[in-house]
């Protein structure tokens, strides 16, 4: 069967349906040019579980439960679902969590500095450069001959055990529903103000994110691999993707009222420009490193991918890190520990992309 | 005999650049390319027809596939 979404126009219409769902999920709730965020939305997941106590920046966002469990629906009616895991899964935990510390100290990920833009963020900018530095970076190690090794297919309760946490996620958040006024309910804890207690009625959010996942799993959209493939191959078919969303964020955005050009008070946005690029290489450095932006690395967890599950546990554990030993930034700035995480994380994916190679060619 | 490359459990884009620098050094031919996932057998067989190769696809034990790849 041919894959629809796999096709030059299945990668743009993915793009053009992510851009217009995210705005819309901004204009109904979601914090300010967040209407996605990977990283900052699992970032509030790690907070909902008190894993960090930013008190600000804790909600269990059902759509980073929904891009999981929507990529395992597409993949198991495609029969795409692949449970495979053991490339080393420890550097990939590794490669997360410094991930999720770079894009704390731009704050967001590669999709929520597409979205930052297409609402006319202009710190975004340096965001983006960095991110394409940092994935050129990778390009660099991938033709030296980088590697993680090869996976091996596993039994499908392994590749379902991601799938199978977020669905836990969504029964906790269904069972422990915010009280008004409240900062925990049952086991999770709930924002009372700041970007955690800005989110979409639970359906829409949820809905979204499913049908995002479920797209993005058939059509591999990935925002690493758009700039990763044009530096590395000069191939533009992810990259129309990422171009779509942002010109259909763009459109919508100017719809609903949400677009305003600028540098200075930014929603949840520094302006601390070398920061917004360092922070972004690091990221971009380590998702190339690991295969997948963050929003990719939910998709294959989704289907069946144990490595990239482990991504994305890290990348949970980095948030918690970020927020507790103050690496992450905030409007204000650098966090008081921000250069220092910056630095262990550049030494740790320098050194992974330097000591892993030797990729064997052929049969 | 044609070369084959085992790309087999190998993550994005290492199956992609395995076989595009098999095409390379081949100029013309035949390849064969070992894959695991769906997406490997696109952005491989992408990946050919960008550089004037024909792609065919055969669908192998457990899910693999096997590209012989032509020009």
């Amino acid at each position: 069967m041919k894959n629809f979404f796999a096709s030059k126009w299945g990668i743009v219409a993915v793009g053009l349906a992510i851009g217009v769902l995210a705005p819309l999920l901004q204009y109904w709730g979601n914090p300010g040019n967040m209407g996605v965020c990977v990283a900052c939305f699992e970032r509030d997941m790690a907070g909902a579980l008190g894993l960090h106590r930013a008190d600000v920046v804790q909600y269990m966002r059902p759509e980073i439960i929904g891009f999981v469990l929507g990529s395992l629906a597409a993949a198991l009616l495609a029969r795409d679902f692949r449970p495979r895991g053991g490339s080393a899964p420890i550097v990939r935990f590794f490669l997360g969590l410094f991930a999720m510390i770079g894009a704390l100290i731009f704050l967001g990920c590669p999709w929520r500095a597409l979205l930052r833009l297409a609402a006319g963020d202009g710190n975004a900018i340096a965001g983006i450069l960095g991110l394409v530095a940092g994935i050129w970076l990778g390009t660099r190690f991938l033709r030296a001959g980088f590697t993680l090794g090869r996976s091996q297919k596993t039994p499908a309760a392994a590749g379902l055990l991601l799938p199978l946490l977020m669905a836990l996620f969504l029964g906790l958040l269904l069972l422990y529903p915010q009280v008004e006024g409240e900062p925990m309910s049952g086991v999770l804890f709930y924002s009372l103000k700041g970007p955690g207690a800005q989110h979409a009625p639970l359906l829409l959010s949820l809905a979204a994110g499913l049908a995002i996942g479920a797209l993005a799993q058939r059509s591999r959209f990935c925002t690493m691999g758009a700039f990763r493939d044009l530096l590395l191959f000069r191939q533009i078919h992810l990259l129309t993707g990422v171009l779509a969303l942002v010109a259909a964020a763009v459109v919508v955005n100017l719809a609903l009222g949400q677009f305003h050009p600028g540098i200075e008070g930014q929603p949840v946005a520094h302006t601390l420009q070398i920061w917004n690029f360092l922070g972004m290489l690091l990221a971009g450095l380590a998702f190339a490193l690991a295969g997948g932006c963050p929003g990719r690395q939910l998709f294959m967890a989704g289907e069946g991918d144990g490595d990239a599950g482990v991504f994305v546990l890290g990348m949970i554990v980095g948030a918690a890190f970020a927020h507790n030993f103050g690496l992450a930034s905030s409007p204000k700035g650098l966090g008081p520990h921000g250069l220092e995480a910056w630095i262990v994380g550049m030494v740790f994916c320098v050194g992974i992309g330097l000591f892993m190679r030797n990729r064997t060619q052929g049969a | 005999m044609a070369e084959i490359i085992d790309a087999r459990g190998l993550s994005c884009p290492q199956p992609v650049l395995d076989a595009l620098a098999a095409m390379n050094r081949l100029g013309a031919g035949t390849l064969e390319v070992l894959v695991d996932t769906e997406a490997s057998k696109e952005n491989v067989s992408r990946a050919a027809a960008s550089k004037g190769w024909t792609a065919e696809v055969q669908a192998g034990a457990a899910g693999e596939f096997r590209l012989i790849l032509n020009k």
